[in-house]
């Protein structure tokens, strides 16, 4: 079952290509995040998808839920939760306020309390908005999301100035939703979280979709070489460069006779590696355009 | 819930917000109260030889009460909508299955509690503090219902048409300068017929001018007629200009209304 279903999306502005034609399907259950560089598309064609903004007229198909999001109805809107930029509209209300009335445009909502748990704002359910630090008015964004029982969540930099506790809880939030069955989408700067939370990983940049994969697989991941580096007697480290990481370290361990080797590591290309080399090119290539 | 439902709880919403906000509570709805109060300290010798009956508060009545309808409909409106569409509060409630409708009638439901309130302490400020005579007869208390209906619906749609040209930082400025001015050239806080005649022109496209002039209709006593710009109080034209900008409003309202700010969505 698919979700979310596109087929040569585009948005142009005037001359610019803001989404050149991206192809891609997300499947119900799954939780999807979305890489890329700002302004490379990725705001856009989540807001496409959102019922926010209109894709170019008698441009490729999209479906949302089975549904065309240019045309976004109430019906539609029931099955769909958007975590959106912190905004400061709330801040004279109590999160128990806003969530109570929030609750009431949805035909199944969850309860208030529970979503107040699940985000962990028990403390601070009846204060001013205004009165919370920035983690826990993410919270408020978070548990408005969630409040409508969506089959759809769209979190749109989520952990934004959460501590790293915080961020922790947080991923446990969102596994639990995944648990009952929500598809998720996610658009996030921080590729430890895409790594920790995302069945699939979806980079765009320039407008179009660069990588699908696995955090595990994306850009031959998995194949590519590692770097073992060790200490020996006199302290100097020494790098070797390998398809064949084990062995390396089968040889190490036979020259130490079974005893530790000083300062062993073993190091794959991190996500962060992976992404950053493949939106290099982009990267130059928009500056070289706009100079 | 349906609708109408929707737009009572968006009521509720929108007063907590209002009454938490100091500011708005003293610039809208506090502000023409505390201005009958000193305009009837302040002038009351003037009114001293003026008959019996007449006094500086009920000289000043109908102004203030027009001030209020101005502040709590198009200030209100026009300030907050500006505010909620540039931090996003509007693109929030869009991502709900809210009906846009409830929105709006929230906000309606705001503007008639707060107004209805305010006119209610003006009238008994002006009864109990000053001695001000409200009016006898069921026609006057028709002719305030339907001017004042009418000025609140007009202030509402206006309000959120002229929401549109402000942005959250700017609104202070956008909305307040026309504010003051047509107060100024209504004949709010002076005998309209004082001020240069073209510029009783002027104020006579705007509705204010219509409001205030309705209400001295009401509060005044019948003789006062003759000061104004007709020599009558022209309650037919008022209902005319009242309606055409109320619609004019709606128009531009529903032709003109944006969720998101510019350059975003």
């Amino acid at each position: 079952m698919t979700a979310i279903s596109m087929r040569r999306l585009r948005k142009t502005y005037g001359e610019k290509k803001a989404v050149d034609g991206i192809d891609l399907d997300i499947e119900t259950g799954e939780i999807f995040a979305i890489l890329g560089p700002n302004g490379a598309g990725k705001t856009t064609t989540v807001e496409i998808l959102e019922g926010f903004r209109a894709r170019d007229k008698g441009q490729g198909e999209v479906a949302v839920l089975g549904q065309d999001p240019a045309r976004p109805d109430r019906a539609w809107r029931n099955r769909i939760g958007i975590v959106l930029q912190t905004t400061s509209g709330l801040d004279l209300l109590t999160p128990r306020e806003i969530l109570t009335s929030t609750a009431k445009a949805y035909s199944t909502p969850r309860s208030v309390d529970d979503v107040i748990t699940a985000v962990g704002l028990e403390e601070k359910a009846d204060q001013r908005i205004a009165g919370l630090s920035g983690g826990q008015r993410r919270r408020v964004d978070v548990g408005l999301g969630i409040i409508g029982r969506p089959e759809l969540l769209f979190l749109d930099e989520p952990t934004t100035g959460f501590d790293p506790q915080a961020r922790r809880d947080f991923w446990e939030l969102i596994r639990s939703l995944k648990d009952e069955g929500t598809t998720i989408v996610l658009t996030t700067h921080y590729l430890d979280e895409a790594e920790a939370l995302a069945d699939r990983v979806g980079v765009i940049a320039a407008g179009r979709l660069l990588a699908l994969d696995t955090p595990a697989g994306l850009g031959g991941r998995e194949s590519a070489e590692a770097v073992v580096s060790w200490e020996d007697e006199a302290g100097t480290r020494h790098t070797v460069t390998t398809a064949t990481p084990t062995a390396e370290v089968s040889r190490l361990a036979a020259l130490h006779d079974g005893r530790e080797v000083p300062g062993l590591q073993v190091i794959r290309p991190s996500l962060e590696d992976v992404y950053l080399s493949l939106i290099a090119p982009h990267i130059v290539a928009e500056t070289e355009a706009s100079s | 819930m349906n609708t109408v439902a929707l737009g009572w709880d968006r009521t509720l919403i929108e007063l907590k917000q209002y009454i938490r906000e100091k500011e708005s509570v003293f610039f809208s709805f506090t502000f023409p109260i505390l201005l009958l109060i000193l305009f009837a300290t302040i002038f009351s010798g003037q009114f001293a030889d003026a008959g019996p009956g007449m006094s500086a508060a009920r000289f000043f009545l109908p102004g203030m009460i027009s001030a209020g309808v101005l502040l709590t409909s198009f200030q209100t409106m026009a300030m907050s909508v500006a505010t909620e569409r540039d931090d996003g509060t509007l693109k929030r409630l869009r991502s709900t299955p809210m009906p846009p409708a409830a929105y709006f009638l929230g906000k309606v439901g705001l503007v008639l509690i707060t107004s209805l309130a305010q006119l209610a302490v003006l009238l008994a400020v002006a009864r109990l503090a000053y001695d001000v005579a409200l009016p006898a007869d069921a026609g006057r208390w028709w002719t305030l219902a339907w001017v004042f209906v009418l000025g609140i619906f007009g202030g509402v749609v206006l309000g959120i048409a002229w929401s549109s040209l402000a942005t959250a930082r700017s609104a202070g400025a956008v909305v307040i300068a026309p504010v003051l001015v047509l107060q100024f050239i209504s004949g709010v806080y002076f005998q309209f017929t004082s001020i240069p005649h073209w510029l009783q022109s002027i104020a006579s496209v705007f509705p204010l001018k219509w409001v205030a002039q309705g209400m001295r209709s009401v509060f005044l006593p019948e003789a006062m007629a003759s000061e104004e710009m007709a020599g009558s109080w022209e309650l037919g034209r008022t209902a005319l200009v009242l309606g055409a900008w109320a619609v004019a409003g709606l128009v531009i309202c529903l032709t003109t209304f944006r969720w998101y700010k510019r350059g975003t969505t």
